[in-house]
């Protein structure tokens, strides 16, 4: 690992050590990952290895018992609140599609644009060109432009994944963590967000948790599987997927 | 405020609402001092009063409105800010009686000679002026939603455990407010008021002015609370509504967005209590049992709350229904009407009257369009098909 000034680490997320427990279960053994800046890397484990606890510490909703979560080099995450580790520019999809669904699709994607998130900022708000322009573009790309004022509550499962990700797009975070993205869709839907993800990380570094094994190999990056809280295999699709251990894993002892 | 905000926040039903709330406040007055007294259309001076009340419970039920059905902080404790309003509008009322109080004492109101006070409580001091009271009518519930608030949504405290520490909070000062020793009148609270602003309270020309004064702080109320919730500042606050943890991982402070909508509401409901004190002349601690705040939630939901129109038709209708019951054969029975309206509005109106009427409206508009459409296409093919 290289040391630079200032910074541990050239990675723009390190996670090192790291264990959660709740009431005495061991969600997160010993954890230790990291990602490089423009990097996108896909993570698998089965039910319960701790995928979205992993991502429930970095953008500080779980706090770590132990161990070091780095953004950046040298910013530590696990003194940080949400609100504060979104500032910072990480972004996070949720496993269960969370949008707001009293409000229209567009509102949604103004609410997630990142601009002046200040009380007195929203209070005296008005739009800009600009600001609309974004979530022109953002719709475009969601393929959601004509349904720009419809609830979101109405949205199908499908889509309302695609409005999340297009309220990532919004928040135009560094980091976008992307929890279970292609639930629900179709196979033609999924192959269209393996597109939309590959297009994102030109720019941005990303970290996607999916089941979807057909998915994650169209994404053509370096896996991590995770076991009862901590790194089983890592590599490409086929080493992971010829691992003795995470068969054995997979296919239950 | 910019035309902008204006027009931005007025839609159709807000538009007949201030209609509405400034012809009646105009009109009843009017009618109340210009026309014969025992004529038909002359509104008696008791119902001007009783009006005037029902105007202030609708300021309360908007500051409860936009906390709970914008933003999902459900308060059962709202009236402890009506009250304190109430409490530091009572204080300038006693300080105005002067030496025309039973004990003739110029400085102490009579419950302080009564109970042998030495001098004037330093916290009474500045209550001689009209100005200053106004002042503690804003500041006092602001300065204790503040504190209050500041606690508990930074320790996220919310839902049912936030409702239960509210309910605490109102019935902790109305013990306070019990207590001889408190100086605010114990038991018996503040009355006998004599005037205001050099006014006779009892006078029918001041009672038509509150009631005017009233109507006009509801429509100031009603506009700020339109303001906010029109602004990007109401998408958030719904968003907080609807999924607070979603809302701080876009990078929002929740915790600030609540303290702001929970302090603004505090101070409008002061201002209601404010208006109050002087047209129903009397302030005592049961203004903070907590059996109030509850009914002040129930109009809302009545209403239907996240509408503001409704939270303050809810008040009114609910309280309209309150004066008739209770001066009737079935007062004693009120409290189990208001209990039973409120379990029938919660499982066959949930959206409450205008929440319900709003959503029959979008409905009909939905099908009349679905049927402009499809006799569009229609007409392309041929026949006309005849309205269902
Ligand atoms: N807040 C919590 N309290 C108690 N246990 C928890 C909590 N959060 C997660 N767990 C437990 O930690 C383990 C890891 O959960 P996690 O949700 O991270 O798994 P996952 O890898 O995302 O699984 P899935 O593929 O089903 O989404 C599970 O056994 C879960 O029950
Ligand atoms: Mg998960």
């Amino acid at each position: 690992m290289s040391v630079m000034e200032g910074r541990t680490t050239s990675a723009l997320l390190y996670l090192d050590g790291v264990h959660v427990s709740f009431d005495g279960f061991h969600a997160i053994n010993n954890l230790s990952l990291t990602l490089e800046p423009g990097e996108m890397r896909a993570i698998i484990g089965p039910n319960g290895a701790g995928k979205t606890t992993m991502m429930d510490i970095i953008t500080g909703k779980t706090k770590p018992d132990e161990g070091t979560v780095l953004f950046d080099g040298m910013i530590d995450l696990t003194r940080l609140d949400e609100t504060h580790i979104a500032e910072l520019g990480i972004g996070r999809k949720f496993q269960k599609p969370t949008v707001f669904e009293s409000q229209t699709i567009e509102d949604n994607l103004l609410l997630a644009l990142n601009v002046d998130h200040s009380v007195k900022g929203t209070l005296f708000w008005r739009g800009s060109r600009d600001e609309s322009e974004r979530i022109d573009r953002v719709l475009e790309t969601i393929r959601l432009t004509d349904a720009r004022n419809r609830l979101a509550g109405s949205l199908s499962h499908g889509q309302k994944q695609w409005l999340e990700i297009g309220m990532l797009l919004a928040q135009d975070p560094k980091l976008l963590l992307v929890d279970e993205p292609v639930a629900g869709m179709t196979d033609v839907e999924t192959h269209q967000t393996a597109e939309l993800l590959k297009e994102i990380n030109k720019e941005k570094t990303v970290m996607v948790v999916e089941h979807d094994m057909t998915f994650v190999r169209e994404l053509g990056v370096k896996v991590t599987c995770l076991h009862e809280g901590t790194v089983l295999a890592e590599g490409t699709i086929d080493q992971v997927s010829s691992n003795e251990r995470v068969i054995e894993v997979y296919l239950g002892r | 405020m910019t035309p902008h905000i204006l027009t931005r926040s007025l839609d159709r039903s807000a538009t007949v609402f201030l209609v509405v709330v400034a012809g009646l406040g105009v009109l009843i007055p009017l009618s109340n001092l210009l026309l014969p007294s025992g004529s038909a259309l002359q509104v008696p001076t008791y119902l001007v009063a009783l009006f005037g009340k029902y105007a202030c419970y609708a300021i309360l039920a908007l500051s409860i409105d936009l906390i709970w059905g914008y933003c999902g902080i459900l308060s059962l404790g709202h009236g402890a800010f009506f009250a304190l309003g109430g409490y530091a509008m009572g204080m300038y009322l006693m300080r105005q009686i002067g030496s025309r109080g039973v004990y003739g004492n110029p400085i102490l109101p009579d419950f302080m000679v009564f109970l042998n006070y030495p001098a004037l409580p330093w916290y009474w001091h500045g209550f001689d002026m009209f100005w200053f009271a106004a002042l503690m009518v804003v500041l006092v519930p602001g300065l204790l939603a503040f504190c209050f608030g500041w606690l508990a949504f930074r320790s996220r405290v919310t839902g049912v455990y936030l409702s239960i520490i509210t309910q605490a909070m109102t019935y902790a000062l109305l013990l306070a407010f019990f207590r001889n020793d408190f100086g605010f009148g114990g038991n018996n609270g503040l009355t006998d008021f004599k005037d205001i602003l050099g006014f006779n309270v009892q006078a029918d020309g001041t009672r038509a002015a509150l009631f005017a004064l009233s109507c006009l702080a509801l429509i100031v109320a009603f506009l700020i609370c339109r303001a906010v919730v029109t602004s990007k500042l109401g998408k958030v606050l719904i968003a907080i509504r609807d999924a607070e943890s979603r809302t701080r991982f876009l990078g929002y402070r929740v915790e600030s967005y609540k303290l702001f909508v929970f302090t603004l509401s505090a101070c409008m409901a002061g201002v209601a209590g404010a208006l109050y004190v002087p047209q129903v002349g009397i302030i005592n601690p049961s203004e903070y049992a907590p059996g109030n705040s509850i009914e002040a939630v129930i109009w809302v939901a009545v209403g239907g709350r996240g509408t503001l129109v409704g939270a303050a038709l809810g008040a009114v209708v609910v309280n309209y229904a309150k004066t008739y019951f209770t001066s009737g054969p079935l007062a004693p029975y009120w409290l189990f009407m208001l209990g039973a309206l409120f379990i029938l509005v919660t499982l066959l109106l949930p959206k409450g009257i205008v929440g319900t009427f709003n959503a029959w409206r979008e409905s009909r508009k939905a099908t009349e369009k679905a049927n402009a459409e499809s006799a569009a296409l229609e007409d392309g093919v041929g026949e006309p098909k005849p309205a269902e």
